[in-house]
């Protein structure tokens, strides 16, 4: 695939800028609740692992 | 009273979700990958080595989650459509609103490599590196990845969303993980 040149390096970071934007709402808004439960949970040792080493790396 | 060094996974779950966001393009679905990635981390923790990147090997779990769950077919990534735009809510910015939704909706006719190193790269402030072992690729693919999707949004943002007179198709199909080593 070719390179639009048309674009500036200006052109393109701004869309790093933009996506930052984006996503801050994400990343700003409230947990949903069922991660504090779930959190919970785990603490107190009720949720056991489902599928064990089944992605490989990383587990 | 010291602090159970699992309770830091709290903190990055915001930045999960967002990268679930991307790779799902579905809130419903990330949150789910979300949810199975953390019980996956918290219950294999012992894996964990410290003093090493915690977020680099979240994100690893939750990728390798989607992955695993997009080879079973759990997902079925090519039918998602209008969710993907509806998955971020924006707040109002004046007259930049429309070209954030658009952004947003342009992330999904990126293929998924492109879409996930740039959300890594771009959103959620990974560098390039980092990016690079995440996704198990040279650093070389990522920055090639993340220009290319850099090019087509902003190729998208000046033209107009496909649909609205841009021949780019959207590109989030099983294929795209088999493409894996062509770049």
């Amino acid at each position: 695939m070719n390179s639009d040149t048309s674009k500036t390096p200006r052109d393109l970071e701004e869309i790093d800028e933009n996506l930052r934007k984006a996503y801050a709402a994400l990343l700003n808004e409230d947990l949903p609740d069922r991660f504090a439960v779930l959190l919970d949970q785990l603490r107190s040792g009720e949720v056991a692992e489902k599928d064990a080493g089944e992605e490989g790396q990383g587990v | 009273m010291k602090v159970d060094p699992k309770e830091e996974i709290v903190s990055h779950l915001p930045s999960m979700r967002a990268f679930a966001v991307s790779l799902t393009q579905n809130n419903a679905a990330a949150d789910d990958l979300v949810q199975d990635a953390i019980v996956k981390a918290w219950t294999n923790f012992d894996k964990f080595q410290p003093g090493t990147n915690l977020r680099a090997w979240l994100f690893t779990i939750l990728r390798n989650t989607f992955f695993s769950y997009l080879r079973k077919r759990r997902y079925e990534v090519e039918d998602i459509d209008a969710a993907a735009a509806s998955a971020l809510a924006i707040e109002p910015a004046h007259d930049g609103r429309l070209d954030l939704e658009d952004l947003v909706k342009a992330l999904r006719y990126l293929t998924l490599e492109q879409r996930e190193t740039i959300v890594l790269v771009g959103a959620l402030g990974f560098g390039y590196e980092e990016a690079a072992d995440l996704c198990g690729v040279p650093v070389g693919t990522i920055k090639s990845r993340a220009n290319r999707a850099r090019e087509q949004l902003s190729k998208m943002m000046s033209e107009g969303l496909p649909g609205q007179g841009v021949a780019v198709k959207p590109d989030v199909k099983l294929g795209d993980r088999r493409r894996a080593g062509s770049d």
